[in-house]
């Protein structure tokens, strides 16, 4: 079977819910935040493309954002479960500021900002799990959101890596 | 002679006085890049993965109406101030252990002075005008 760049097919995360049985309660917490960030990355997609703001190419780039989102989403709510974790739902209603997102340049500043925030949750995320394994998944979800936020940049016309470190 | 000491020792206090108005804003300036590092759980005015920060000052842990905390943060006898929060921020998990907010926290004590400056700062502006 090709690899379809699936996390349960071909990622640093093909093995992690096999191996997450090596993780603790502490962990399942950790991925549980971050699990509650991915939803919110995927409604917060959604209403940049139901705002009518978003055009192509941007508003494909930004469904293949949410994808990726999906993605990591599906792949912590698994884990959260094998580490006998409840994974935490999406909520009915996300607080966004909805009203401040005139223009295709607001909607895809406002998907930057979290990304560039996801970027650091993420890495305030890997030093903390006691599963390494965790940490090099965490690593991996920390390096697509950072490509996010780097191309998000590049379409602003903003220097899409800003520093040679992200913190 | 006296005058032109006069004029060197106002114009010497004034420069002392500006530097000093000034520091607070750059670190606040600082802070908000800081800041930056939360915006993927938190925002100024609304509730996100974490709570808002308007009226952070002065508020106690795990008291935002409608926020849905951890146990830990609701029974962490936290009343937030430049104090609490620096210590928090240091390592909240180690701070408020339980907590979901689980992010290694912000190592450099600069950084997270100019973080509490520019939170400070933020809570007085328009941005938290009508937060809760």
């Amino acid at each position: 079977m090709p690899c379809r760049a699936r996390w349960s097919r071909c990622s640093p995360g093909a093995t992690l819910a096999a191996r997450a049985g090596g993780g603790s309660a502490g962990d399942a917490r950790i991925l549980n935040t971050a699990l509650g960030a991915e939803l919110e990355a995927i409604a917060a997609y959604q209403l940049g493309a139901e705002s009518k703001l978003l055009q192509k190419p941007a508003l494909d780039l930004a469904l293949a954002f949410q994808g990726h989102h999906k993605e990591h989403a599906e792949l912590l709510a698994k884990t959260v479960e094998r580490l006998g974790g409840k994974p935490v739902a999406a909520k009915a209603k996300y607080d966004f500021p909805a009203g401040q997102l005139k223009s295709q340049a607001d909607v895809l500043r406002f998907a930057a900002q979290l990304e560039q925030g996801a970027v650091s949750a993420c890495l305030g995320a890997v030093p903390l799990f006691d599963n390494r394994d965790l940490s090099k998944a965490a690593a991996s979800i920390l390096g697509d959101e950072a490509m996010h936020w780097a191309v998000l940049r590049h379409v602003l016309g903003e220097p899409p890596v800003p520093v040679a470190f992200v913190s | 002679m006296r005058c032109a000491r006069a004029a060197v020792l106002a114009a010497a206090l004034a420069l002392w006085a500006g530097a000093h108005a000034a520091a607070p804003a750059a670190a606040a300036r600082r802070g908000e890049q800081v800041y930056a590092r939360c915006a993927a759980c938190h925002a100024l005015a609304f509730d996100r993965v974490g709570p808002h920060h308007c009226g952070l000052f002065g508020r106690k842990a795990g008291s935002v109406p409608g926020f849905d905390y951890s146990a830990a943060m609701k029974h962490a006898k936290i009343v937030w101030n430049e104090t609490t929060l620096d210590d928090f921020l240091a390592d909240p998990m180690k701070a408020v252990p339980g907590t979901t907010m689980t992010y290694a926290g912000v190592p450099d004590a600069r950084d997270r002075r100019d973080l509490i400056a520019y939170l400070e700062q933020a809570g007085r502006s328009g941005a938290c005008k009508g937060a809760r």
